[in-house]
């Protein structure tokens, strides 16, 4: 597998809130992390980013270790993500967005953001307007853009429908498999489990902490167990 | 001609002092939001900061002058602007770094950098005034003025002539000059983009590879030359007295938040609004209005809306008026 | 309960310090040290309460401190009855109208809900001041033109000048309330800065509404509660008084002129001392009562609820306290107090100078005492300004002990050490601020901190 997690075991303070989790995703899958509220899941990805320290697990990206290395560094050997909440440089436009994204770059990113645009076709129109200034989905846009703007080969969600509207959370998926077809590996936590595994190769299923149940996307929806306890039957 | 009349009273007595005050307010405002923006904090030490560039600019213009070098039209203290600029950036760095730093880590409350930076204040208020004495201290050399009244009125036949003090105009270029660079560098370049991007959004910044204390030093760096020309042309304009920096921090506080805190093209106008306004509030319109009106409306009082000594009552209303019915500002800014 | 033996301990050295200036420099000093003392305690307890319960940032100290000392005048000073025939009636009118033209802007506030309310009251708020030019102006001038060198002003109703400490509580009280329903609710920051302009603003109108204050002239000759020290040499009591205190040292002189002289030298530096002892009794007298009635409230149900409300604001909203009502009422409170010391402060000195109202000076030097001694804290208020007086006032003998030492091989015409010495009184803003930041980092609490209060 292109990257993986194993074992993950942490928290914030004394209190381990995921406990022995893992995960991997292969270039050019989407893969989701689904859960009761509270099971862990954004802990997990950030444990993943080394934004949370581990007490225990290990990180591989393409057979290399990376637990021990900072969030930036993990960024620069390919790793990106979208934050649930802020994932935009509000005061900035579309276009220092996406600049901003490939910070870390030194070469020419041109070439990149006009990727970026073809990628998402609105953002072309917008790319002057302040990024707060635009909708709910166009921002969500700009916040994939951003993140895919350093050419990642691991890309991290955390909830990319969150309070959006169902029109709009279609739209995004739509992206997302855009994003999977330029063989990312993708990585996301959603709380929209039917349509997030709709759009998913696999996905895991967290409660209170640990691995549960996962499967390919298939399976998981229509297992009738599953169904009941988290999918609404 | 009483038409050209009133204008030329108009240009004299509220547009070109307005333009010089809104310019040194637009200035500190600048440093001021920046201050705020990135490093998240109210620095009430920054008028004294002005001070003391302004203390070194002067030592180094007696320097200068001793040694037989000035500027010819020019005041010397331009020469020395760039020494001042260099000490002040030391002096920052280093009051960030044994100070202020401490607390940014320990992500302390806002009053509680408030209350350091008095502090500081205290310390740099001290320490020029143990240098260079509490005194007015005038370095002006140079012409002093463009043209004058008279030979204004002389020039054009009209009864009021247009003063203009090469300070103001100094002033004035200077300012607009140093804030084409400055919104050029935050607007053009990488880097301050950078800047504006960790001042919006700091985590995602951090995501993204910006590094947070190249950040702070580049915003020291900023806030120090801005310190320094602030504080030299409001010396070469009026004249340098250590309290009078205190002084003018209200009024800069006031076009700060008018302009939405940390925007810096906010502050900038803000400066502008605030000068404007508090000028055009305390100027005594008789003989504008004698020049417009007709013989029966001429007024006999002053006409002047409020004293020249509730300055502060204007910056305050302003203030007041933006918070209640836009706290982010006239300009968006932010709310921390 | 905070550690009482800290508490002990704290104003045992203060008493310990004093008592070494006393011997070593003069009582005189030693009892102005503690005056001043004194009167600053007041000064930080009220700042306290407004920090320390409610947690809210008030840089307008100068302001009211200010009120309280207009308010000595007003209060006390004789009326000036030719000013009064000449303008008291307009001024009255005036501030009727003004009261009128204010009730009416906080009406329209609430009870229009036009569009144009804004516009209305925009209007209103700015035409009060062309309306008062026009309706107090002639009387303004009418009663500065009144003998403008030596009076020039409308003078007081020759009360008590203790009266005047209460009405000045008042004043600020009042000037509290409408700054509070403007700007409580805004945030800390902003709270600070809009506090320190409209101090400016305050001391603007003390330093220009010459027919009220006298300006920049000043108001001399306020009355005491204390005897005068001039009258004390001349009063026979007295004189007995001191002859019997120093009998010793008057019976070993023979020489009778000599003896005299010495009786007089004696009772000269002892009416000083008298006077400053009976300002000290009555300076304590009311610290002391207002410590009493704090530490008293700190304990009582609404003190536990004004703590509660700053630990947790958000909480204590949900559980439906009015944060904002409790808050005005503190920020009334601690400004009144801050009022009363500000008149403290005129009467002992004798004069009110409003151009000597300096931020620097005032608001941020009893922030500093607030802040070293313990925030929240009343003793610790009370610590923080001896502290800061003892500093303030010592640090002058003392750079200039330290200058002299370590330059003493050097001339004293010499530029660098004249120049030193010169710059002596600025020497104590530089231990101020380099005070107030080690404390704040190494000890951020301040030096008595507030315990938690079991109850």
């Amino acid at each position: 597998m292109y990257f993986s997690a194993k074992n993950l075991t942490g928290g914030y303070g004394g209190v381990n809130i995921i406990e022995e989790c893992s995960f991997e995703v292969n270039q050019g899958e989407i893969v989701s992390i689904l859960g009761p509220n509270g099971a862990g899941k954004s802990t997990a990805m950030k444990a993943m980013l080394g934004i949370l320290n581990l007490k225990a697990g290990e990180v591989i990206l393409d057979g290399k270790n990376i637990t021990k290395l900072k969030t930036q560094d993990r960024i620069k050997s390919g790793v990106s993500f979208v934050p649930q909440t802020n994932n935009i440089f509000t005061e900035l436009t579309v276009q220092e967005n996406l600049e901003m994204g490939a910070f870390l770059s030194d070469g020419d990113i041109s070439a990149r953001i006009k990727e970026m645009y073809e990628l998402f076709p609105i953002m072309n129109e917008k790319q002057d307007q302040l990024a707060g200034e635009l909708s709910g989905g166009q921002r969500q846009q700009v916040a994939l853009a951003r993140a895919l703007m350093t050419n990642p080969k691991v890309l991290m969600l955390d909830e990319p429908t969150a309070g959006v509207s169902p029109v709009v959370m279609d739209e995004i998926f739509e992206h997302i498999l855009n994003i999977k077809k330029q063989n990312i590996a993708v990585l996301m936590v959603e709380q929209n489990a039917r349509q997030a595994l709709d759009i998913s190769d696999r996905g895991y299923i967290l409660v209170t902490g640990r691995n549960a149940y996962e499967g390919s996307g298939d399976y998981l929806l229509n297992d009738n167990e599953i169904k009941k306890s988290f999918l609404g039957g | 001609m009483d038409f050209l009349n009133a204008i030329v009273l108009l240009t004299n007595y509220i547009i070109v002092p307005a333009l010089t005050y809104g310019s040194q307010l637009a200035l500190g405002a600048i440093g001021v939001t920046l201050i705020y923006g990135v490093l998240r904090f109210a620095n009430f030490a920054y008028g004294d900061l002005m001070a003391f560039a302004t203390m070194i600019v002067i030592l180094t213009t007696w320097y200068l002058q001793s040694l037989g070098i000035t500027l010819g039209f020019l005041p010397t203290a331009l020469l020395a602007l760039p020494i001042g600029i260099i000490v002040t950036i030391i002096l920052s760095l280093f009051l960030d770094k044994t100070v202020f730093k401490y607390y940014r880590d320990k992500k302390s409350e806002p009053v509680i950098l408030i209350v350091v930076s008095i502090g500081v204040m205290f310390i740099l208020n001290a320490i020029v005034r143990i240098i260079i004495g509490p005194g007015d201290v005038i370095f002006m050399d140079g012409a002093r003025f463009i043209i004058k009244a008279g030979e204004f009125k002389k020039m054009t036949g009209l009864n009021e002539g247009i003063a203009l003090k090469s300070t103001q105009v100094i002033t004035f270029i200077t300012t607009i000059i140093t804030c084409s660079i400055l919104f050029y560098f935050l607007n053009k370049t990488k880097t301050g983009k950078s800047m504006r991007a960790y001042s919006n959004n700091e985590d995602l910044a951090l995501l993204s590879g910006i590094d947070p204390t190249k950040i702070i030093i580049y915003t020291w760096v900023i806030v120090s030359i801005l310190a320094t020309i602030a504080g030299t042309l409001y010396g070469l304009d009026k004249s340098f007295k250590p309290l009078a920096y205190w002084n003018n921090l209200l009024p800069i506080f006031a076009a700060t938040i008018v302009g939405g805190i940390g925007n810096p093209l906010g502050a900038f106008y803000g400066g502008f609004v605030i000068a404007f306004t508090e000028i055009g509030l305390t100027y005594a319109y008789k003989k504008f209005l004698v020049y417009l009106l007709p013989e029966q409306l001429e007024p006999s009082s002053l006409v002047q809306y409020i004293s020249t000594d509730y300055k502060f009552a204007i910056s305050f209303a302003i203030l007041v008026v933006v918070l209640i019915y836009r706290p982010n500002g006239i300009f968006k800014g932010k709310v921390i | 309960m905070r550690n009482n033996l800290d508490v002990k301990i704290a104003f045992g050295a203060m008493a310990l310090l004093l008592i070494m200036v006393g011997f070593m420099q003069s009582w005189g000093v030693a009892l102005a040290i503690l005056n001043l003392c004194l009167i600053s305690a007041v000064m930080s307890m009220g700042v306290n309460i407004q920090w320390g319960y409610s947690g809210l940032i008030n840089f307008g100290v100068m302001g009211f401190l200010a009120i309280g000392g207009l308010a000595t005048i007003v209060v006390s000073m004789p009326p000036v009855t030719e000013a009064w025939s000449a303008g008291g009636f307009g001024i009255i009118l005036s501030g009727l109208i003004l009261f009128i033209l204010i009730a009416g802007i906080f009406y329209v506030h609430r009870k229009f809900h036009s569009k144009y309310k804004n516009y209305l009251l925009f209007f209103l708020v700015i035409s009060v001041i062309p309306i008062m030019k026009l309706v107090a102006g002639p009387s303004i001038s009418a009663i500065e033109s009144i003998d403008a060198a030596t009076s020039g002003f409308l003078g007081g109703f020759d009360l008590p000048i203790i009266v005047s400490w209460f009405v000045g509580a008042f004043f600020a009280a009042i000037i509290a309330f409408v700054i509070g329903k403007v700007c409580l609710d805004l945030r800390s920051d902003y709270l600070a800065i809009s506090t320190l302009l409209i101090s400016g603003i305050v001391v603007s109108f003390v330093k220009h509404e010459e027919w009220l204050t006298r300006g920049v002239k000043n108001v001399t000759g306020l009355k005491r509660p204390a005897p005068f020290e001039v009258d004390l040499q001349n009063s026979e009591w007295f004189i007995n008084l001191i002859s019997y205190l120093f009998k010793g040292r008057l019976s070993k002189i023979i020489d009778f002129d000599e003896k005299v002289t010495l009786l007089n030298e004696l009772v000269m530096t002892s009416s000083s001392i008298f006077v400053k002892l009976c300002f000290s009794l009555i300076f304590s007298i009311v610290l002391i009562t207002l410590l009493v009635f704090s530490e008293k409230a700190l304990r009582s149900p609404w003190g536990r609820m004004m703590r509660a409300i700053r630990d947790n604001e958000d909480a204590a909203k949900a559980m439906g306290k009015n944060v904002v009502k409790r808050h005005l009422h503190i920020f009334m409170i601690g400004s009144a107090i801050i009022g009363f010391s500000g008149a403290m402060l005129v009467t002992y000195d004798g004069l009110f100078t409003p151009a000597s109202y300096q931020p620097l000076r005032y608001t941020f030097i009893i922030w500093v005492m607030v802040l070293l001694g313990g925030t929240g804290n009343n003793y610790g208020a009370i610590i923080g300004a001896f502290v800061v007086w003892f500093i303030w006032i010592e640090s002058a003998p003392f750079a200039l002990f330290v200058i002299n030492t370590l330059m003493s091989g050097i001339d004293n015409t010499n530029q660098l050490k004249m120049h030193l010495i010169d710059s002596i009184p600025y020497f104590r803003y530089l231990m101020m601020g380099l005070g107030l930041l080690v404390v704040m980092r190494y000890r951020p609490k301040g030096l008595l901190p507030e315990k938690i209060i079991k109850n």
